[in-house]
C-alpha cells in the first residue's frame, strides 16, 4: 500500500500523525484546566494568563519557537534542569516538536473548551450537588458531558493546527529526517531540492486529506454529542 | 424532625433577617417576590453561605457560623425542587431519578423507585430525555428525582411558578399525595394563596427579609392584616350526598354549600378556599336570589384596608372573610358580634385531609 509515498515520505506523515497525536492527548488536561479557570474562577493574574495562552496564536511562530528553544533547549533554562533530573530532552527530538504543536495549538483548544464551559448552567451543576454530588463528582457526571462537544472540536481544532505546525517546529527542533521532520517541514524540504515538486505535491494531498477527514470527524463527533446532550 | 433556621445576610438593599421552625409535615414560606424566600432556601441547602446564622436538621447542624460549620450542599441531605425543574439534559428521566441514590450513604432507606415512580405518574417516561418532557412532566420527574435522594428535608422552591393553571392543577394532586406520604419536613416556597392554601400546614410569612408571622394556614390566611389584597378564608367541611342535579352538599357550621365536585367521598373532610372578594354580606337571609351558598355567620373583627373594608366572620369556630366597600359597610352599620349571611360566589376545593 506504501508504493505511492516513498519511504522517507511515510515517515514524515506517519511522523507527524504521531506529533499531533500526543501533543493533543498531553494538552488536553491542561486545556480543560486552564479553560475551566478563565470561564468560571476569578483570580489575580487572570488577564495575564489569558494573554499568554493566547500569545503564541499573535506571535509569529518563529519567535515561539525561539523562546521554547531558549527555554527547554538542552541548555534553556527549564530544559537543562529536566536534562539533568529526568533526563527528557525536547531539543531536536521528536517530543520536541510534540512540546512546539501543543504550544502553538494550546490556545485554539482553550477557546472552544471555554466557550463550552461558560455554556453550561452553573445552575445544573447545584442540582448535582443538592442531590449530594461532591465538586469532582459534579465535574465528571454534569459538567463534563455537557462540554464533550467543545472538547472534542477542540481536541480536532488543536489536532489540525498540530499537523500544520511548521514554523516553531522548525525553529525549535530543526528538520532532521526520521526526528523531526513533519509533513509541512517535509514539504518545504523537497521543494528546496530540484526534482523534489513531485514529492512536495504528493504529500499536500496527503495533508489535505488528512485536514478534510479531521473537519468531518469533528463535525460528525460533535453533532453526535449534541444530539445527546440537548436532551433529545 | 424539625429544621430550625435562624439567619441574618446582607444584599444590596435588603436586609434578610429571619428565624423560624419547620416541623413535620409542609411549612409554606409564604411572600411576595422580593421578599427573600428564595435566599432562605438556597441557605438551608448550602447553595448560598449567610453572613450569619445556625440551621439545625434533628440533631445535624448544617450551618453555625459562630463555630465555622458550615455543611457542604453535597452532605446537607436535602432534596431541593427547583423552580425550573433542572433536570440533567444529557440524561433519561430514569438515569436523572437515580442520579442522587449513586450519591447517598448506603443503608440509608430512601424512598423505593417503583413506588415513587408509581406514586408521581412517570413510568411511560422513564427512557426519555428531559428534552421531549411537558413543563407538567418536568415537574413531576424534579420531584421524584429529590425523593430518590433519600433526603431528610425536601426543598420546594415555587415549583409550580412555571407552569400554567392546566399544568398546576395536574401537578398539585401528587404534591398533596407526597404530603401524605413522605415522612421529612417539607419547606415550600409560594407567593400563591390558592398553593398555601391547598398544601401547607404552617405558614412561614415573609416581608422585605423578615419574618412578619408564623402559625398555622388556616389562621394566617384569615388574617386581614397579612392576607392584603388575595385574602380568602380556609373552611373545613363534611362532604355530604350528591344529589340529582350533580351538586354535592358540603356541610359547614354555618350551613350547608353547595358545589358541582366529583370524585369526593362522602363523609371525607375537605379544605375549601373561599376569596374575600367573593362574599357578600346581607343582614337578613337574602330571598329570590340565585346563589346557592348561604353562611349563617357573626361578624368578627372589622378593620379598614387600602380603601376596603375587610369583616372578619365567625363561622362555627371557623373563619371567613369578607371584603367589602366602606359604603355598604356603612349602609350595613356592621357592629362585632352582629349576625349576618355570607353570600358565597365562589369556592375553590382545596382538597386533601385538613392539616
Amino acid at each position: 500500500m506504501a508504493d505511492w509515498l516513498s519511504p522517507d515520505e511515510w515517515n514524515a506523515v506517519l511522523l507527524s500523525l504521531r506529533v499531533s497525536f500526543w501533543a493533543v492527548l498531553i494538552s488536553l488536561p491542561f486545556g480543560l484546566l486552564v479553560a475551566h479557570a478563565l470561564a468560571r474562577w476569578e483570580f489575580p493574574g487572570k488577564q495575564v494568563l489569558n494573554g499568554i495562552v493566547h500569545l503564541p496564536l499573535i506571535l509569529p511562530p518563529v519567535v515561539t519557537g525561539y523562546l521554547l528553544l531558549i527555554t527547554f533547549g538542552r541548555k534553556g533554562s527549564v530544559g537543562q534542569y529536566l536534562d539533568q533530573w529526568f533526563g527528557i530532552v525536547f531539543a531536536f527530538r521528536w517530543t520536541g516538536a510534540v512540546l512546539a504543536a501543543a504550544v502553538m495549538a494550546f490556545p485554539l483548544m482553550v477557546r472552544a473548551m471555554r466557550l463550552a464551559i461558560e455554556a453550561v448552567d452553573p445552575k445544573l451543576e447545584q442540582a448535582g450537588a443538592t442531590l449530594g454530588a461532591s465538586k469532582p463528582w459534579v465535574w465528571l457526571t454534569v459538567t463534563l458531558p455537557m462540554i464533550l462537544p467543545g472538547v472534542v472540536a477542540g481536541a480536532i481544532l488543536a489536532f489540525a493546527k498540530a499537523m500544520g505546525e511548521f514554523g516553531a517546529t522548525i525553529t525549535f527542533v530543526s528538520n532532521i529526517p526520521g526526528q523531526t521532520r513533519t509533513l509541512p517541514t517535509a514539504i518545504y524540504s523537497f521543494m528546496q531540492v530540484p526534482g523534489g515538486e513531485a514529492q512536495a505535491a504528493r504529500l499536500v494531498w496527503v495533508a489535505i486529506a488528512i485536514a478534510m477527514a479531521a473537519l468531518l470527524l469533528s463535525e460528525w463527533v460533535s453533532r453526535l454529542v449534541a444530539r445527546r446532550i440537548s436532551g433529545k | 424532625m424539625t429544621l430550625s433556621v435562624s439567619l441574618r445576610h446582607s444584599f444590596p438593599g435588603i436586609t434578610l433577617d429571619v428565624a423560624f421552625d419547620a416541623p413535620q409535615g409542609v411549612t409554606a414560606l409564604f411572600g411576595r417576590s422580593g421578599s427573600g424566600k428564595t435566599t432562605v432556601v438556597n441557605a438551608v441547602a448550602g447553595l448560598l453561605r449567610p453572613d450569619h446564622g445556625r440551621i439545625t436538621l434533628g440533631d445535624r447542624v448544617l450551618l453555625d457560623t459562630a463555630q465555622r460549620v458550615v455543611l457542604p450542599p453535597h452532605k446537607r441531605r436535602i432534596g431541593y425542587v427547583f423552580q425550573d425543574a433542572r433536570l440533567f439534559p444529557h440524561l433519561t428521566v430514569r438515569q436523572n431519578l437515580l442520579y442522587g441514590r449513586w450519591f447517598a450513604p448506603k443503608g440509608k432507606a430512601g424512598a423505593e423507585f417503583d413506588q415513587v415512580v408509581d406514586l408521581l405518574g412517570i413510568a411511560p417516561l422513564l427512557a426519555r430525555r428531559p428534552g421531549h418532557l411537558s413543563g407538567g412532566e418536568k415537574s413531576r420527574v424534579a420531584l421524584g428525582r429529590a425523593l430518590l435522594s433519600a433526603p431528610d428535608l425536601l426543598l420546594m422552591d415555587e415549583p409550580l411558578a412555571a407552569l400554567d393553571e392546566a399544568r398546576k392543577a395536574e401537578i398539585l394532586p401528587w404534591l398533596e399525595r407526597l404530603r401524605d406520604t413522605v415522612r421529612v419536613p417539607i419547606l415550600y416556597v409560594s407567593h400563591s394563596h390558592a398553593e398555601v392554601a391547598r398544601l401547607a400546614i404552617t405558614v412561614v410569612m415573609l416581608e422585605a427579609g423578615r419574618v412578619t408571622r408564623t402559625g398555622p394556614v388556616a389562621e394566617m390566611l384569615a388574617d386581614p392584616v397579612s392576607a392584603r389584597r388575595e385574602a380568602g378564608a380556609v373552611m373545613t367541611v363534611q362532604v355530604g350526598p350528591t344529589e340529582s342535579d350533580g351538586l354535592t352538599r358540603l356541610d359547614s357550621a354555618g350551613g350547608p354549600l353547595w358545589l358541582a365536585l366529583s370524585g369526593m367521598a362522602e363523609g371525607a373532610r375537605i379544605r375549601l378556599r373561599i376569596p374575600a372578594r367573593d362574599v357578600m354580606l346581607a343582614r337578613q337571609r337574602p330571598e329570590g336570589i340565585s346563589a346557592l351558598n348561604i353562611l349563617e355567620c357573626r361578624v368578627g373583627e372589622i378593620s379598614v384596608l387600602s380603601g376596603d373594608v375587610m369583616v372578619r366572620l365567625a363561622v362555627g369556630d371557623e373563619a371567613l372573610l369578607a371584603q367589602i366597600t366602606p359604603r355598604s359597610a356603612r349602609g350595613l352599620g356592621l357592629e362585632p358580634g352582629m349576625p349576618v349571611f355570607a353570600v358565597v360566589r365562589t369556592i375553590a376545593v382545596a382538597t386533601g385531609a385538613p392539616g
